[in-house]
């Protein structure tokens, strides 16, 4: 069953503000904040189990915060210093603006795989797909940056 | 370290209560004679009065119940928990609000509709009941109902005593039935 949603805000709302903060801060992640937990209590009642919840609502924070930067700064004002080797696994704060350009979903893998670490199981519950999908989507979507930003 | 401020969160609970959203609303009143009540509302009206509430549990019942979208947002219960304010100051004999009871079956919907008609101050017995609801045998299906009934106090099951005018029983205790019926001044 899903749970009532007093208890999945109770349970999360602290994460997400933590990592609104880290995005956005202030003010601004606030905002963020309030949006994010509104967006979910919207697709709330269609959520068809509970599994993956915690990937499900940073995702929302994290399309969020993604549109906000987007607003607010130039894309490729960024760009010029990150570095994309195999193994580094860049900053949350460069990551995120990069990933602009990347269709939704191989965005919303890479930035929840190397922004916030999260495994692809859940990774592949959060985008309603499989947990090969998921890596397959990060993967494309880190070649295609390779590619960009090369 | 960060963490949400009081007033983030009320901004939050607030914007959710307005956008119309919520399947149910719910507070909690920490400080009345009866003690603890949670209060729990619908867009059809009041759905839950609960006496020492395990909140955790009584929100996976009106998640079960409403819907999942089940949050506490003072907003939507204001007009309900003002109302008790006053009916406990005895300032009130009843209560003005919409009352939701879609869930129950239709026979407990029929008895709570004529246990609602019984007045302040007054009491009557389960048989009495039974009998306005067309069957004078079924006193003792009254007497469920009554300990069903989801909204006390709004819908006054304290106000149903037995045939010897013992108060029986009570879903929120004997105690509790004893001082709403003594606040109303039905009994001495």
């Amino acid at each position: 069953m899903i749970p009532p949603f007093e208890i999945f805000y109770d349970v999360h709302r602290e994460e997400v503000l933590r990592y609104l903060n880290s995005r956005l801060g202030g003010q601004r992640a606030e905002d963020a904040f309030q949006e994010t937990f509104l967006r979910a209590l919207r697709a709330y009642d269609r959520l068809e189990h509970a599994e993956h919840l915690r990937a499900w609502i940073l995702t929302i924070a994290s399309r969020i915060a993604i549109d906000d930067v987007r607003r607010s700064r130039p894309t490729d004002e960024l760009a010029e210093d990150a570095i994309w080797h195999e193994d580094a696994r860049p900053a949350f704060e460069e990551l995120a603006p990069l990933t602009d350009g990347l269709p939704p979903k191989e965005r919303a893998a890479v930035v929840l795989r190397y922004g916030y670490g999260l495994g692809y199981d859940e990774i592949g519950g959060a985008l309603e797909t499989s947990e090969a999908a998921a890596r397959q989507a990060a993967s494309a979507g880190v070649r295609r940056l390779r590619k960009e930003h090369a | 370290m960060t963490t949400v401020s009081p007033e983030l969160d009320e901004r939050f609970r607030t914007a959710a209560a307005a956008s119309g959203l919520l399947d149910a609303a719910f507070d909690v009143l920490s400080d009345t004679p009866v003690g603890r009540l949670l209060v729990g509302v619908t867009d059809h009206g009041v759905c839950r009065i609960h006496f020492d509430p395990d909140p955790e549990r009584e929100l996976e019942s009106l998640a079960r119940q409403f819907g999942p979208r089940v949050l506490r947002a003072a907003k939507p219960v204001e007009r309900v928990k003002s109302q008790l304010d006053e009916y406990f100051a005895g300032k009130r004999r009843g209560f003005e609000i919409d009352w939701d009871v879609r869930g129950l079956p239709t026979y407990n919907q029929r008895v709570l509709s004529k246990l609602a008609q019984v007045e302040y101050g007054s009491t009557t017995t389960y048989g009495a009941l039974a009998a306005l609801t067309g069957n004078p045998r079924a006193a003792r299906a009254v007497g469920t109902v009554m300990n069903r009934n989801p909204i006390p106090i709004v819908l006054p099951c304290h106000r149903v005593v037995g045939a010897n005018g013992k108060l029986t029983g009570y879903a929120g205790g004997l105690d509790r039935k004893e001082l709403l019926l003594r606040l109303e001044g039905a009994i001495l």
